[in-house]
């Protein structure tokens, strides 16, 4: 694969991602019948923050000022794994599935560290959320990757990728279909949208991720949110390049195909959001069940 | 001459061992002889091992001694050579540490008879991996456990360490009766204890009892859930240093056990792999399930041990299956997954165990509840700590995830083979679900142990308190925690020194099995390195920013409340208590809560206990149905000499009779 291709791909995904949330926000208010916020409110909000000085609790160490930078640093290297529409990512390699999956559970770790750092008791609640979560979600995320290993018999998301859509059966195609409903609960658990956890309220009580991060501001904020945003798009091009399946056959005509329905992922979570209530906590296990069901039916279904 | 020096060694240990307990004034002097001999057995051991791993040649010796049935017959491999590396490595360094930890001990403890205990567990822990006589296996074996037993009743006034001492001394003992049967059954008529000459058990049927003896004896040093109970109690009861010493490598010599014997078994079946893989999954799920609502540091580490052995299970469920079903790829993948592991988690926790020791020297509790903002205190020994504590969870780039990823490889490998059979395809998911599963649930413990030990502000004026420990012993807690990063990042390389046990176990040629491994790990150390690039840039463009903008400190934000105290932050209870919820059947925790009944109470009581499930349910049982049986027994038994005589005159005219029909 040419290195344009990757330049294009990777700079897409740094300059882009930041519309998904005023996409999402733009779809939510379509839904409510408000004008909404510029699309490109978050382009905004960073650029202030990226101007402001920092604010830090007493009670914090460098644990806190260096989680940011862990935070966005792995943001960064998830992107180079994740391959776009299948073509070869720029590191890809054998086991890359996992190497992912663990990767941005170093970006969980760091989170969760900062919050409990402060020492308030809100943000080790959302802590505590957050890995009573991530430790469901984690279990289904890789259970969906083993149903394309063993659908593709490839071990790397790029080969994995390929292979769904050029060999495709009536077995795998079922198979995709079951386990694009488990991403995408995976996807909305990961990024802290609702029905799982609301990135717009207020009330400390409700929130997971966001009440995490309640302590930080400037240019703290900006790179956890930035990073919040690639790790979106991260998420939304792993799903399209399994769910969407058709390819162009030149890689810049599908980058944009693939970046076209990153984008309709952020209009799906839009509608979801406006139609759905935020789940209680106590729920919330039973979604992720019912995840697990649906990617271990499509393991049966494709090892049949 | 390289057995000579490894003889020489444990020679040294032991008789050194021994002239220290004999010291007539024990206090400095007694931690000073020992640590020298600790010092000097691990010179002697470690440079012939690591010559013998490098060359990956077997050498053997044979002493003149004469015991019945035994002999002794020494041999050292590059399996062996692989886990006397990791024995002298971290009792040397554990001995380090203790140098200083004993300090507060001195004067009313005999320190000679510590070191000499602590010695001679590593003596027999070195024979352990090179006998290769029955009996002299076994004779080891003891010296390990007993050597052991003594050094976790160190303070032996107290009532619970008594408590676990007994608890520990049973399990050791039910695991040698396994072992003592095992080698029996396997020498069979010929009556010839030497490894070597043990021939291949005649029938699958023997083989397959001959494999369940082994599975009792071995796991219950390792820790296999159900047999795991002692080490909840035997960790928390010994000193620092001798449980990172016994969970780091003693448990280990259970593995090693395992790996010895398994081959002599005969060629291996379809369901040992698969006994394997779910004592593996069951151990390490469960083990991380029930260390998650532990409030002792010491304990809940100990539960990890349990998680860790099951990982390890994992990987060599999958050597096994993959063995049969003609993939020696995986099986390789599985075996080297496992072998890393080993190496991997005596480094790590010993590295933890340490760490907790300094939290117990410093604060004089190990109630996680109790403690708190430790890393503005004591900063390096938090910094430490959370190397080890990432390292466990298996988050890149430490060295955790390299051999759960070689694991996890395997399982993915199955899965992916369109050739392969059902029963294979179900152990490859077996292995990621169970993989996933203890890797979210350590993480969420190690976010929790780290982040409120260390984090936050202190919850009580002994965490207050606290300051940092000596070099002498933080020190040697950097060394491991080198390791920890070193192999992590450095992986393709690091994995060289693991091949060569393995391919004394698994015989495939040397050039194929580095050129495998390769292309598998290179790419951890290159994506590492990306991520590595990455920080250092962010950094530099965030220090950049942040020199133009001011800088201020304030309170945490506590939605407008100004005066936070310390006891309204999160607990280590609260923060675990979604996930024991989620797993209340299991877990069974206990809820005492007590409240005045009044309409303005002033305080209230509430408090955990989380017991273990197989003790309260198991095991307690159990022995109470022992009880019962021998105080029905104890009819028999008057304490008048002439009714033993009738008994036995009783007995003689039975036997008489049964033989003379």
């Amino acid at each position: 694969m040419n290195p344009l291709f990757h330049i294009l791909s990777w700079f897409s995904a740094l300059i882009l991602s930041p519309l998904l949330v005023g996409v999402i926000n733009r779809t939510k208010a379509f839904y409510g019948g408000r004008k909404g916020q510029p699309l490109l409110q978050a382009y905004y909000d960073l650029f202030k923050l990226l101007h402001k000085g920092a604010v830090y609790s007493q009670t914090t160490s460098w644990i806190f000022r260096a989680a940011p930078i862990i935070s966005l640093s792995v943001a960064l290297t998830a992107l180079l794994l994740i391959p776009v529409m299948g073509y070869r990512s720029v590191l890809s390699f054998r086991g890359d599935i996992i190497f992912l999956a663990y990767i941005l559970g170093l970006m969980r770790f760091v989170i969760v560290l900062a919050a409990l750092d402060t020492g308030s008791a809100f943000e080790g609640m959302g802590a505590s959320r957050e890995m009573q979560l991530s430790l469901l979600a984690e279990p289904i995320f890789l259970t969906c990757l083993a149903v394309l290993a063993a659908g593709t018999g490839q071990l790397d998301l790029s080969g994995m990728i390929k292979s769904l859509w050029s060999t495709s059966t009536s077995q795998t195609n079922a198979a995709v279909l079951l386990i694009t409903g488990a991403l995408i609960i995976v996807l909305l658990t990961e990024n802290a949208r609702i029905p799982v956890d609301d990135p717009t309220t207020h009330l400390e009580l409700t929130m997971i991720h966001e009440v995490m991060i309640l302590d930080y501001g400037g240019i703290d904020l900006a790179f956890i949110e930035y990073a919040s945003a690639l790790k979106l798009w991260t998420f939304s091009a792993l799903l399209i390049g399994i769910a969407f399946p058709f390819r162009a056959g030149s890689p810049h005509i599908d980058l944009i195909i693939g970046i076209g329905g990153i984008f309709l992922i952020a209009v799906m979570i839009g509608i979801i959001e406006s139609t759905m209530a935020r789940l209680r906590l106590l729920r919330l296990p039973q979604m992720m069940i019912a995840a697990a069901a649906l990617s271990l039916t499509a393991f049966i279904w494709v090892i049949k | 001459m390289m057995i000579n020096i490894l003889l020489l060694s444990v020679a040294i240990l032991t008789l050194g061992g021994i002239s220290g307990a004999l010291l007539k004034n024990s206090g400095r002097q007694g931690t000073f002889w020992g640590m020298a001999v600790c010092i000097t057995g691990t010179v002697l051991s470690i440079i012939p091992a690591i010559n013998i791993l490098w060359t990956g040649r077997t050498i053997s010796h044979q002493l003149a001694w004469s015991i019945p049935f035994g002999s002794f017959f020494i041999a050292v491999d590059p399996l062996s050579a692989l886990f006397i590396i990791i024995i002298s490595f971290v009792c040397a360094i554990c001995a380090a540490f203790g140098v200083g930890y004993l300090k507060d001990y001195e004067g009313h403890k005999n320190m000679g008879v510590t070191w000499c205990f602590y010695n001679l567990l590593f003596a027999s822990m070195l024979l352990v991996v090179m006998a290769r006589n029955g009996v002299l296996f076994i004779m080891a074996w003891e010296g390990m456990s007993l050597s052991s037993f003594f050094l976790v009743m160190f303070e032996h006034e107290k009532q619970e360490v008594r408590q676990a001492g007994w608890t520990y001394m049973i399990a050791a003992h039910f695991g040698a009766g396994c072992l003592i049967a095992l080698f029996v059954l396997l020498a069979g008529s010929d009556i010839n204890l030497d490894f070597d000459r043990m021939a291949w058990p005649s029938s699958p049927f023997t083989a397959g009892v001959l494999f369940i003896l082994a599975l009792l004896g071995f796991g219950a040093k390792a820790g296999f859930i159900p047999l795991h109970v002692w080490l909840p109690e035997a960790h928390p009861a010994a000193p620092s240093h001798v449980s990172a010493v016994m969970s780091g490598v003693m448990i280990k010599t259970g593995i090693y056990g395992l790996l010895r014997v398994i081959p002599m078994l005969g060629p291996p079946e379809l369901w040992w792999g698969y006994t394997l893989l779910i004592i593996g999954a069951t151990s390490g799920i469960l083990g991380v399930l029930f260390a998650l609502p532990q409030h002792d540091l010491k304990r809940l580490l100990a539960y990890h041990s349990i998680e860790n052995i099951g990982i390890i299970c994992l990987g060599l469920g999958l050597w096994l299956i993959g063995t049969v079903t003609q993939h020696p790829f995986i099986a390789v993948l599985g075996l080297t997954g496992g072998l890393l592991h080993v190496c991997n988690h005596s480094i790590f926790k010993s590295l933890l165990f340490l760490g907790a020791g300094i939290v117990k020297h410093a604060t004089h509790t190990l109630d996680i509840d109790r403690l708190g903002g430790l890393q503005k205190l004591m900063p390096k020994t938090a910094l430490l700590f959370l190397v080890g504590a990432i390292s466990i969870c298996g988050i890149p780039p430490f060295n955790g995830f390299v051999s759960e990823f070689l694991i996890y490889l395997g399982g993915y490998n199955f899965i992916s083979d369109t050739a392969a059979s059902g029963h294979v395809i179900a152990a490859g998911i077996i292995v990621i679900i169970s993989l996933a599963l203890i890797g979210g649930l350590a993480a969420t413990c190690f976010t929790k142990v780290f982040g409120i030990i260390f984090l936050g502000a202190p919850r009580s004026e002994n965490a207050a308190k606290a300051n940092e420990a000596s070099p002498g012993m933080w020190f040697p807690m950097a060394i491991l925690a080198f390791f920890c990063v070193a192999i992590g990042v450095s992986a393709p390389f690091c994995i060289r020194l693991v091949l060569p046990a393995v391919r004394s176990l698994h015989h495939l040629p040397a050039a194929d099995l580095n050129a495998g491994f390769l292309p598998l790990l290179s790419p951890i150390t290159l994506v590492s390195g990306v991520l590595f690039g990455f920080i250092i840039a962010v950094t530099l463009i965030r220090r950049r920013l942040i020199s133009r903008q001011t800088v201020e400190t304030g309170l945490t934000w506590d939605c407008g409340y100004v005066a936070p105290d310390a006891r309204m932050q999160y607990t280590a209870s609260s923060f675990a208590q979604p996930v024991i919820d989620m797993f209340r059947h299991i877990l069974r925790t206990q809820r005492h809560f007590q409240m005045e009944e009044i309409d303005f109470p002033r305080q209230a009581r509430f408090s955990t206990h989380t017991f273990d499930l197989f003790r309260n349910c198991l095991f307690e049982p159990l022995f109470r149905l022992s009880d019962t049986v021998a105080v029905w027994l104890h009819r028999l038994q008057q304490g008048r000499n002439q009714l033993y005589i009738l008994y036995i005159a009783l007995t003689v005219l039975v036997l008489l009779v049964l033989t003379g029909r």
